[in-house]
């Protein structure tokens, strides 16, 4: 009726490849979660999906676990990064280099 | 095809075009801005595919909250745009895009010669009260866990982010 299930999929495997990509390629922290809420949403994606197929409603009560984690993850991370740029002066990740700032 | 199928194919162009212009822009603040766009495309799929409880918190807690700390954050530390020459661009993007493709070309391949999802999704849809009580109901202690780790995340962010007593603000 709507579209086949290889299509969402393929949507959801190439923004996944496309947040692995930033968070390997990009050298600012602030980028790197940004490309792990790529990674995030695109597995929400492909449970949602696999949700309508199967006839169940698993993969949904999933991807309620999914925001969560992200919006966990997202709130340390960030924390994180403001620490980090306190003690360093730099959001860089090519600046932590040293184990005693 | 269907007007379903026009508008998720659509709408998955959108999203594919605003994620690559969200991880290839230079300046942070802009990327945020794509990437809100790419998370309101995200929402119609998911109501498209039958959830309309998911797509709204998708808006909320995606395109509003997370993307917001994210912009508090990147105008909290002054994050400046350093130039930087085309070969180190070069040497930082060639390999993931490298490594990318190729996983993009097997997980593509994989999914186009298996038969099974080549079935056409049905038009479903699982309204906010059944979905709620299926939640309740199977997962009920999972939804306390995700419950705890919220308010761990929310102590440790706590914790990381408040300041010495007696030392000033050097940000």
């Amino acid at each position: 009726m709507i579209v086949p299930f290889s299509h969402v999929l393929i949507l959801a495997s190439l923004l996944f490849l496309m947040g692995a990509a930033c968070a390997v390629a990009r050298r600012n922290l602030i980028m790197i979660l940004v490309g792990v809420e790529i990674m995030l949403n695109a597995a929400a994606l492909a449970l949602v999906a696999g949700s309508l197929h199967w006839g169940a409603l698993d993969g949904q009560a999933f991807v309620i676990f999914i925001f969560a984690v992200a919006a966990s993850e997202v709130a340390v991370g960030l924390a994180l990064i403001v620490y980090a740029q306190r003690r360093t002066g730099s959001v860089m990740a090519d600046d932590y280099n040293r184990l005693k700032g | 095809m269907t007007l379903y199928g026009l508008i998720f194919y659509l709408l998955g162009g959108i999203i594919l075009v605003a994620t690559l212009l969200a991880i290839t822009s230079r300046n942070i603040m802009h990327a945020i801005v794509y990437l809100i766009v790419s998370f309101f495309g995200m929402a119609p799929v998911f109501y498209l595919l039958g959830a309309p409880l998911l797509a709204l918190m998708e808006i909320i807690i995606y395109a509003g909250a997370i993307m917001v700390l994210f912009i508090f954050i990147v105008m909290m530390l002054k994050v400046e745009v350093t130039p930087i020459s085309a070969w180190a661009w070069l040497r930082q993007w060639a390999p993931a895009v490298a490594l990318s493709a190729v996983s993009a070309a097997i997980v593509v391949f994989l999914i186009w010669q298996e038969p099974a999802p080549q079935t056409v999704l049905p038009l479903a849809m699982a309204g906010p009260q059944k979905f709620g009580r299926f939640v309740y109901q199977q997962y009920w202690f999972a939804v306390e866990i995700a419950s705890f780790l919220l308010f761990v995340a929310l102590v440790g962010a706590y914790y990381l982010g408040r300041q010495k007593p007696g030392s000033e603000d050097k940000s």
